[in-house]
């Protein structure tokens, strides 16, 4: 499975909801992902990514659509 | 390691239903409920005061304990939401209830300033004698000034607390502490000299979420025992989907966690140790029990306190 297809696979489980996003929707501005769901979706991805992401990273900004999630995990590679 | 003796609880009169602040904010009491478990809160009535709030908590603090007000030998109090810059209201409440010639600090940190102080109670107690750490908050003003947020102002509540510690006895014993802060996040929670209250709570949470649990664990491990152990956990009563999240991070069921937002929402740094008056009041925990208290606010500050019952 492709990276993309991936965070879209972790969105919709943490999301509860059978989304499909642009890869440059936000996340929040747009409803489909609420506060309390970006820890549970930061946690799938570095469960999914094999990686730890630092607290200093944890900047919501970071994780606000797919296509930033890409660049995120791009950068950790 | 210091002992906790009690807790004490003040909460102003005026109850404030989800709907009076759905007017506010154009969102239904249902949204409200649902994203912070709040069902309503108590905010100061006309000459109520944070002061007022303080000197309450602390004498049913020293109501329930055998220690007398003039046994205290320092006194700590927290709040982020004092009326003036200077004199912080650790002096005035000390005089209030009557305590001369010691030592008063002001510790004007919000959410976790309350464990902040029993942590540093439980180091000065020895050198100080019994000592008094309270937190009281008066927050409504600031969530009702303009620009009105509605994550801001359905959220947060008026009260105070209060918490006894001693250098050599009490109902808990102190076993653990890790206090923590990281300036760098100082700018997603902060209140201005003028207001309003400036939160992004998808920082505050994602932090949050993760430097809890952490801190509860690092004081388990030092403690060598598992989280499965705890009693109860008493946490500053944030939001509770918070307290949910933490839960299920240490993967504990959530009934551990007691929860008592519903009723007074977010009253940032007194909120633990309401929570702690109630809980204890409703529930005292068997001898030998672990209690975990834990906080985290703006700063960001944030720790984890684990105590055993005597």
């Amino acid at each position: 499975m492709d990276k993309r297809a991936t965070i879209l696979e972790i969105l919709r489980k943490v999301s509860n909801k059978d989304l499909n996003p642009a890869p440059e929707e936000s996340l929040f501005d747009s409803g489909l992902l609420d506060s309390f769901a970006l820890p549970e979706m930061v946690s799938a991805l570095e469960q999914a990514f094999g990686i730890t992401i630092p607290d200093s990273d944890l900047n919501p900004r970071k994780f606000d659509s797919i296509e930033r999630i890409e660049q995120y995990l791009e950068s950790r590679n | 390691m210091a002992w906790i003796c009690g807790f004490g609880a003040a909460l102003p009169s005026r109850l404030v239903s989800n709907a009076e602040i759905s007017a506010l904010i154009g969102k239904t009491p249902e949204w409200i409920q649902s994203v912070s478990g709040i069902q309503h809160r108590r905010w100061v009535a006309s000459g109520e005061t944070l002061l007022e709030l303080a000197v309450r908590a602390a004498e049913d603090c020293l109501s329930k304990t055998a220690v007398s007000a003039s046994e205290i030998g320092l006194i700590l109090v927290a709040s982020a939401s004092a009326p003036r810059r200077f004199p912080g209201p650790a002096a005035v409440v000390a005089a209030q209830l009557g305590l001369q010639e010691i030592p008063a600090i002001d510790l004007p940190i919000a959410s976790a300033g309350a464990l902040f102080g029993m942590a540093l109670a439980n180091e000065l107690a020895p050198r100080f004698g019994p000592t008094l750490v309270v937190a009281s908050e008066v927050l409504s003003p600031f969530v009702v000034a303009e620009p009105i947020e509605a994550g801001v102002a359905m959220l947060f509540g008026d009260g105070a607390g209060a918490c006894l510690i001693h250098p050599t006895s009490g109902l808990f014993k102190i076993c653990q502490v890790q206090l923590a802060s990281d300036g760098s996040f100082a700018e997603d929670l902060r209140l201005e000299f003028q207001g309003p209250i400036q939160m992004n709570g998808r920082a505050v949470i994602l932090q949050a979420s993760r430097k809890i649990p952490r801190a509860i664990q690092q004081v388990l491990d030092r403690q060598a025992i598992p989280a499965s152990q705890v009693d109860r956990f008493l946490l500053h009563q944030a939001n509770q989907n918070l307290l949910d999240r933490v839960a299920d991070v240490l993967t504990l069921p959530r009934e551990k966690f007691f929860s008592n937002i519903a009723h007074y929402g977010n009253t940032s740094s007194a909120s633990v140790l309401i929570a702690a008056a109630e809980s204890f009041q409703q529930q005292p925990p068997p001898s030998g029990a672990y209690v975990c208290f834990a906080a985290f606010g703006a700063g960001f500050h944030w720790g984890a306190m684990l105590c055993q019952a005597g």
